[in-house]
């Protein structure tokens, strides 16, 4: 049952959406969602390391001998991510203050040296950069929901990524600044979890 | 010695590397179902923490800066966790298959696991001296035990209770880390 690259890039949007069908890569996911803009940061220099990693690993795939595939795999990401923190430090700055020692540890994110093993150690170029760039943009979409929703609750405010903030909340509105706060993420995950159950499931 | 006491009760207890800052948390779901488990990662993370706490520290200061290469700290970092997690693999393997075992996919997971590669890279951002290195690498280690194998022991009696349906296993598993958050979060303000 081969699928197509478009199958392989939608999979990562709903059916198989990291943070909430397979529980990987949370570590970012509970710690930078305290703002939208932060969470939507994080999840596209994820899209980004994924994507390069995903089409590296699976350029290299027949050259990697199997033995010490995870080594270079991780040789390979590594690269990216410090890519990526070069980039950032360069052109976002307050956004990589903010994000701090996150960027560096997207290096050991579950989901992206699982794509490299599960994924692009097994198939083509395409099918991997549509699976990289499906897996990161369903990343940044939960990222940015949870970022949300813990923003509008714990500060009553939204900050736009690479705009403003909005208030959205009335003046009588008092922040339940649990929501921000680190109890608050697990809890805020927890329940949404919860509201993805609840959806059916395709047959 | 009074520093040292300090440093090693605010990584524990304060800054409690699972509950208060967000890293190692896919262990912390993933091999807390069980006590035997739990207590096995544990240890795991304490052995590799500390030795990965002191060699990065060392490949830092005396490799990386002394060359001006510190934009390779985070490939040379993730190469020294890595092939230790190696050398535990192999060690338990023969040793004490049972544990090996029990661990299953979690083990080679340790690369992975972000407070192993997080304390490393806090140790070097708060610039910490070899000993404060090796103490906060420890209770780091500790603190992350010990939360885990406290959920551990809630997530046991939690599976026996009747938890509604969209609720169940990891989504009650959060809630009830929250909680546990919650209650270390008393800790804040002790140092």
């Amino acid at each position: 049952m081969a699928k197509t690259v478009v199958q392989e890039f939608t999979k990562g949007l709903w059916d198989e959406v990291a943070p909430f069908k397979l529980v990987l890569g949370l570590c970012p996911v509970l710690a930078v969602t305290k703002t939208l803009e932060n969470g939507v940061g994080m999840g596209l220099a994820t899209t980004f390391v994924l994507v390069g990693s995903n089409i590296l690993v699976s350029m290299l795939r027949n050259i990697i001998p199997s033995k010490v595939r995870i080594a270079c795999f991780i040789v390979i990401i590594a690269t990216f991510v410090t890519v990526v923190e070069l980039l950032m430090q360069a052109f976002t700055y307050p956004l990589f203050l903010k994000l701090g020692i996150f960027i560096p540890l997207i290096v050991v994110n579950c989901i992206v040296l699982g794509r490299a093993e599960a994924f692009a150690s097994k198939n083509g170029i395409a099918k991997s950069c549509a699976d990289g760039l499906g897996m990161g943009i369903g990343f940044t979409l939960s990222l940015g929901l949870i970022g949300s929703v813990r923003e509008l609750i714990g500060t009553g405010t939204l900050s736009l990524p690479f705009l403003y903030n909005i208030q959205v909340m009335g003046d009588g509105y008092r922040p339940f600044s649990f929501m921000v706060e680190a109890p608050g993420a697990f809890v805020a995950l927890g329940l949404m979890l919860c509201l993805m159950n609840l959806v059916p499931k395709k047959a | 010695m009074g520093d040292i006491i300090v440093l090693a009760i605010s990584c524990i207890f304060v800054n409690n590397i699972l509950l208060a800052q967000f890293l190692g948390n896919c262990p912390f779901l993933g091999t807390s179902k069980k006590m035997e488990t739990a207590v096995g990662m544990a240890m795991a993370v304490v052995f590799v923490m500390v030795m990965a706490g002191l060699i990065t520290w060392l490949v830092d200061n005396y490799i990386l800066t002394r060359l001006g290469l510190e934009y390779l700290r985070t490939i040379a970092f993730i190469l020294v966790i890595a092939s230790l997690v190696q050398f535990v693999e192999m060690f338990l393997k023969k040793s004490i298959p049972a544990l090996y075992a029990g661990l299953g996919i979690f083990l080679p997971l340790i690369t992975t696991n972000c407070a192993v590669m997080g304390a490393c890279l806090i140790n070097i951002k708060e610039e910490y001296s070899f000993v404060q290195t090796l103490v906060s690498s420890f209770s780091y280690a500790v603190g992350f035990g010990l939360a885990l194998i406290l959920f551990a022991g809630v997530r046991e009696r939690v599976i026996l209770g009747r938890v509604p349906k969209p609720l169940q296993d990891t989504s009650i598993g959060l809630v009830t880390a929250g909680l546990i958050a919650l209650a270390f979060m008393g800790f804040k303000g002790m140092v």
